[in-house]
């Protein structure tokens, strides 16, 4: 289709109720993703606080996972869950397990030692310590995690549309690449882009929020 | 009251123990401080008050209750607890640190408030100024200041410090022990002190517990009794060969009868001024001030010839100004470097209130040696 212009604003405004639905499905197939996520990594990383001897392995075993292939987790999930969404689900979640473990370990370790002592000495309960005094200082940390691992899942969802899920990946690649129509493909990536964005911002702003003796660190 | 009976800690895995044999009282309302070489096992004692660390064998008892026998979180909100690091919670306000062992204890909020405010009074940090301040916004004196008076909030009876004023620089150090001195005049806390500074323990104890190396007690005496006399050559080699100097350490300006200054006004004609300084006869210079009274500099006898007004630019300055709790040793060292040997004791309000002289120092060395207290 040689004199097809790149861009259809015609195909836009017809389709505006698909575009929206992918553009829903893909949010909420983030927001699914991430904080099933969060929660794994939050109860590994308290384990691994209780029974050091689990750092290692379990960060080995991140480390690794990590370096799989996007692709090849959707493909090895495929013959047990089918083409469904709890497949594509079960790889983005391991994706996020995989970064948000690191973040939430290194948060908490990143308490200075004499703050805990304090606590301890002054008569905090391990519980107390933990929700009070550990968990509010590692946050930035945490949240930097959750940042990434957003980010991470907004990118990874455009590619569940090969096993036939995909929120604006179908946009992409069910409707633009097979189709051979270049407007489905600019307004998945553009939409999927400003998504990253946008969640990325919206994050920074929470911690900013939540956080507001870290802004004065430098007096 | 603390009591130390037969304490010893040993650590598995090592045959030395850390605390061996500790047995000593430390009476209600003192500062004990801890003192010796690393690895004399001073902190691990510290810790076995609170729990932080428990004894192998042996008693700490607090007002005879064997501090094994309470629940350990209890006992240790009951206790007040200072660190070197200070340790203040970085995602707390001022406020909020201060308040922290009230809460656990579930205090009412007015009364919390009421509370801190009265502490940060107490320590010279105007609460409206410094209640919402997070302790990045500090400096190191005021954190400093801010970790004691958190360790105090719940009003403990007993405090552990554990070189709680070791990471600051000497200037502001010596004026932290100043100040915590006049804090604890008031407050009357039994209280524990850590240091690795003899300097530090001779100033601040009112009795000195020596340990050396396996956390065996040395000497437990106040500091004028084991400078006068040291138990053992491990005493007298740790104290110092300057020992009779550090004597000096124990004497404050304010146990010195202070000689009234001659004081001048920058503007006041030169013969009244002349005249005063000449009916005084014992000093050859005046002290100008200015008009609340802090001391702008010295005027010499000289200077005060003729007619006319005073003038300022006369004045030398750098005249060495003192605490009345300034140490005989500081002020002496502050004066010898002086080039007018008269040190300027002040107010907290940097008023003059008087004047000492090394003449008036050494009457006070030679006298007798004065009792420690002893309760």
């Amino acid at each position: 289709m040689p004199d097809e212009p790149l861009i259809r604003l015609d195909w836009i405004v017809d389709n505006l109720g698909e575009i929206g639905r992918r553009l829903g499905e893909h949010i909420v197939m983030t927001v699914i993703a991430v904080i099933i996520g969060f929660v794994i990594s939050f109860a590994l990383a308290l384990l691994v606080r209780r029974y050091h001897s689990l750092a290692a392995p379990v960060l080995a075993a991140s480390g690794v996972l990590y370096t799989v292939p996007s692709l090849a987790l959707f493909a090895l999930v495929l013959p047990f869950t089918g083409l469904s969404l709890l497949s594509a689900e079960i790889a983005l979640v391991s994706y996020t397990v995989l970064i948000l473990v690191r973040n939430v370990l290194t948060g908490l370790d990143s308490v200075p030692p004499d703050v805990s002592e304090a606590a301890v000495g002054m008569g905090f309960t391990a519980s107390q310590r933990l929700w009070r005094i550990e968990l509010p200082i590692a946050l930035p940390v945490i949240v930097a995690g959750l940042r990434i691992a957003t980010v991470t899942t907004i990118g990874l969802v455009t590619v569940t549309s090969l096993i036939g899920q995909g929120g604006l990946g179908y946009l992409i690649v069910t409707i633009g690449i097979n189709q051979f129509f270049s407007t489905a493909i600019y307004v998945g990536a553009i939409l999927s882009v400003a998504l990253a964005i946008g969640a990325d911002v919206a994050l920074l702003r929470i911690q900013k929020a939540l956080t507001p003796w870290a802004r004065s660190r430098a007096g | 009251m603390v009591a130390f009976d037969h304490v010893t800690k040993r650590y598995s895995g090592s045959g030395e123990p850390a605390v061996s044999e500790l047995t000593f009282t430390i009476p209600a309302g003192e500062i004990c401080v801890l003192v010796g070489p690393s690895g004399s096992g001073k902190t691990t004692t510290m810790k076995m008050v609170n729990r932080l660390i428990e004894p192998t064998s042996g008693r700490v008892t607090i007002d005879g209750t064997d501090v094994m026998s309470l629940p350990a979180v209890d006992l240790r909100r009951r206790i007040g607890y200072v660190i070197q690091q200070v340790g203040l919670f970085p995602h707390l306000t001022v406020a909020e640190n201060v308040a922290v062992v009230p809460r656990l204890l579930r205090w009412k909020e007015q009364r919390i408030r009421d509370r801190v405010d009265e502490l940060l009074d107490l320590v010279g940090l105007d609460p409206a100024t410094y209640r919402r301040r997070y302790p990045a916004e500090l400096s190191g004196g005021e954190r400093q200041r801010v970790g004691v008076v958190r360790a105090m909030a719940a009003d403990p009876a007993v405090m552990l410090m554990d070189e709680p004023f070791g990471a600051v620089d000497p200037i502001r150090r010596d004026r932290l022990q100043n100040e915590f001195l006049r804090l604890q005049a008031k407050v009357r806390k039994t209280i524990v002190f850590v240091t690795h500074d003899v300097d530090e323990a001779i100033k601040m104890a009112d009795r000195i517990a020596i340990l050396q190396k396996g956390g065996i007690l040395a000497q437990y005496d106040t500091p004028d009794a084991i400078l006068a006399q040291p138990a053992s050559e491990f005493v007298e080699r740790f104290v110092g060969a300057d020992r009779g100097l550090k004597r000096l350490s124990l004497g404050r300006v304010q146990d010195v009868p202070l000689i009234e200054p001659v004081i001048v006004h920058a503007g006041e004609p030169r013969g009244t001024a002349r005249r005063r300084l000449e009916e005084r006869g014992e000093i050859d210079y005046a002290l100008l001030v200015d008009e609340r009274r802090r001391p702008l500099g010295w005027i010499d006898r000289r200077d005060l010839a003729g007619d006319g007004p005073v003038d300022p630019a006369a004045a030398t300055p750098g005249a060495p100004t003192l605490g009345p709790e300034s140490t005989l040793r500081d002020a002496l060292s502050a004066m010898l470097s002086s080039s007018v040997q008269l040190g300027v004791v002040v107010d907290e309000r940097d008023a003059v209130i008087g004047l000492v002289s090394v003449d008036r120092i050494g009457e006070v060395l030679r006298a007798p040696v004065t009792a420690a207290p002893v309760s």
